[in-house]
């Protein structure tokens, strides 16, 4: 069941086509996903206050209506640690088209993961798995289920992927926790469920993996057109 | 939805035949089931008069018997008026042959007829299609009997979207032995679909897998076919056309079709361990595998023969196809070692794929097939039985067999098609033991056993 909340974020996004990150990834909180803590804002100062609070570094990420692929309008700041840099960034992503905020998350790492969701003509949801980052769409190495799933089909998906010994420990290197990415697939594939009326594709990507937790780096829902 | 009217009619009436032309297609259902099959049958045209000296109804009203099952084959535009008759006269359903509907763009004429039959809950099967052959009961395809090869009476439920890979599947059965309880052309389903026919195969007594050949589901229509999969107690099996940007195009216009994302349907398969066979081949293979061991096996594979080539053919096959073939234990080679008979003793090969050697006798087969089954590593057979060798007996079929029943686990024979080796070839199959007629068939079956098994 979706929150009077969240069927008003989707709504309210409905004539865009898309739900921006911010409110996409509230949606992800309400069920539980972990989303990088983070401040939505326009102030530098409000900024400068959360890198100092967080102590590590932070990205930025221009929230517009505009801009949908966030890299091919350099939209996205990553690995920013130093106020001076931080002041520089936020007037340049402020002055993108349609940009009136940024959102500015702490920075998390790991392996990169994609999760996404499709809602096929003839199946309805399925949910996606495979490696993350901008080579998925080279490689084309993901697993499909339908959703909802359960962690033994979450098993069956990292068999299935050729990159799958790279998220279970390769030549030394540490997997990703794999019951916390078994979590985070069964409860998006709920939430997918639910969102089943709404949606025509979701892409959690990149989400980020390593041995303690997985965190969804970036999100993105697209709506089916209006009727 | 009761659909013994359908499958098993006590009589039946053919509206749309003709007194001028013998083989209207309406001519050709009369016939066959008239001369050949135990309904009774009416011959109906609005007309009237005689065929073959047998009178035709002017309608079905006209027919004082009740009548089970109508095949309908007139132009689509009678279509709906026919059917009304049809209801009114207290028929309880149809095959409706006649094209001309969703296929052909006429998607209201063909919601005219699924409302009106929805309505009086009179299921019916098509239209655009062939209809079902079931054996020793009904046979509503217009395809003359002497031109199409009938498989034997079987266990294997086939339903297909399109006739003509049915019938054609049809022969490639009875090339290999296989026998089918119905075979059911679906055509544009607008009412009977492949769920529909999972309920009525599940349930049927004589049916032991179901096999779909698949175009396409409409909205939504994949996720109910795979709910109800889930829950069915028997193997299905389904073959997919409409994988590629021409075979999707096709598929659209063949039976009005939306073929959808191949990789999505192919996977989701796979998840709920229905058995995806990739050709016509696979289906005909994994058909007869899953009738014999409908649980399946997670694809651990021991191999026996009484040639290293075979065995190394075989173990490409098995790489090639996704199946693993495990080392065995020190205990299973020792106990097999140690029973073998001492002409071989020293020169079989006992690592997996063990090679026996043409000098073996049938004694060391059975132990060495006896003792692979025990071995916790392997969860599957092969035997591939060269009956050239002298030591081998016409009794290997039937003696295997019963060391395969014994031990419990799935075995799979190859023996070559051949008529002087039939009664080998019938030990096994008389005792429910699939034989496959190359290496690469026998494989196959194995291949099926692992895909109907969870992943």
């Amino acid at each position: 069941m979706l929150t009077p909340r969240i069927t008003q974020i989707l709504e309210s996004a409905r004539s865009a086509g898309w739900v921006l990150e911010p409110p996409a990834k509230e949606i992800l909180a309400d069920r539980k996903l972990a989303v990088p803590n983070n401040v939505l804002t326009h102030s530098k100062e409000t900024a400068t206050r959360f890198l100092a609070d967080c102590g590590g570094p932070v990205v930025l990420k221009a929230v517009s209506p505009l801009i949908v692929h966030k890299t091919e309008h350099q939209a996205v700041v990553t690995h920013v640690q130093d106020p001076d840099t931080l002041a520089a960034q936020m007037d340049r992503l402020l002055s993108l088209k349609g940009c009136d905020q940024v959102l500015v998350e702490e920075m998390v790492s790991g392996i990169e993961v994609l999760v996404g969701a499709k809602n096929d003509l003839q199946f309805g949801p399925v949910v996606v798995l495979g490696l993350g980052g901008t080579s998925v769409e080279i490689y084309n190495d993901t697993a499909i289920r339908l959703a909802p799933v359960t962690p033994s089909d979450v098993t069956s998906m990292v068999k299935a992927l050729k990159a799958g010994p790279i998220l279970q420990g390769f030549r030394g290197k540490p997997g990703v926790n794999m019951a916390a990415l078994t979590r985070m697939l069964v409860d998006f594939s709920h939430l997918v469920m639910d969102l089943e009326p709404f949606f025509e594709s979701i892409d959690l990507n990149p989400v980020m993996c390593d041995s303690d937790r997985c965190v969804v780096a970036d999100a993105r829902i697209i709506l089916l057109p209006e009727r | 939805m009761d659909l013994t009217c359908l499958f098993r009619p006590s009589s039946m009436a053919v509206i749309g035949v003709s007194t001028t032309h013998d083989h209207h297609p309406a001519n050709v259902i009369y016939n066959k089931n008239h001369l050949r099959y135990p309904v009774q049958t009416f011959a109906v045209n609005p007309k009237g008069g005689r065929l073959n000296r047998e009178p035709v109804y002017g309608s079905v009203a006209q027919i004082e018997a009740a009548v089970d099952l109508a095949v309908i084959a007139v132009r689509s535009r009678f279509v709906p008026d026919v059917v009304t008759q049809c209801i009114e006269k207290g028929i309880k359903g149809a095959v409706i042959i006649s094209g001309g509907f969703a296929e052909t763009g006429d998607k209201d004429l063909q919601k005219e007829v699924t409302d009106l039959a929805a309505q009086a809950d009179f299921p019916f099967v098509g239209p655009n299609c062939l209809g079902i052959y079931s054996p020793d009961a009904v046979d509503t395809f217009f395809l003359p009997g002497e031109r199409i090869i009938h498989p034997k009476k079987g266990n294997i439920g086939f339903v297909s979207q399109s006739g003509g890979v049915l019938v054609d599947q049809m022969v490639k059965f009875a090339g290999q032995g296989i026998g089918v309880s119905a075979a059911v052309s679906i055509g544009n389903k607008a009412c009977i679909r492949e769920t529909h026919m999972i309920d009525w195969f599940e349930q049927d007594l004589g049916t032991r897998v179901i096999a779909f050949y698949i175009e396409g589901f409409e909205c939504r229509e994949g996720r109910e076919f795979i709910k109800r999969a889930h829950t069915c107690t028997k193997p299905i099996v389904v073959l997919k056309a409409g994988k590629t940007a021409r075979g999707i195009a096709a598929a659209s216009s063949h039976t009005a079709s939306v073929a959808g994302d191949y990789r999505v349907f192919s996977e989701i398969m796979a998840q709920h361990c229905v058995a995806e066979a990739d050709t016509e081949y696979e289906l005909t293979s994994f058909c007869e595998a899953l009738s014999c061991y409908p649980k399946g096996s997670s694809g651990h594979i021991g191999i026996v023969s009484l040639s290293g080539g075979h065995g190394v053919v075989a173990a490409d096959a098995c790489g090639h196809h996704g199946l693993d073939i495990p080392e065995i234990t020190e205990q299973t080679a020792g106990a097999i070692h140690s029973r073998l008979s001492p002409e071989i003793q020293a020169i079989a090969s006992l690592k997996n794929p063990l090679d026996l050697t043409g000098s073996c006798v049938d004694d060391d087969i059975l132990t060495a097939v006896r003792h692979l089954s025990r071995d916790p590593h392997i969860d599957c057979i092969l035997a591939l039985l060269l009956p050239y060798s002298p030591g081998i007996s016409a009794d290997i079929g039937a003696k295997l067999s019963q060391v395969a029943r014994n031990e419990g686990k799935p075995l799979i024979a190859y023996v070559p098609k051949e008529d002087k080796y039939k009664i080998i070839i019938e030990g096994f199959e008389l005792n429910r033991i699939p034989v496959a007629s190359s290496v690469e068939g026998a494989v196959l079956m194995a291949k099926a056993l692992k895909r109907c098994h969870p992943c």
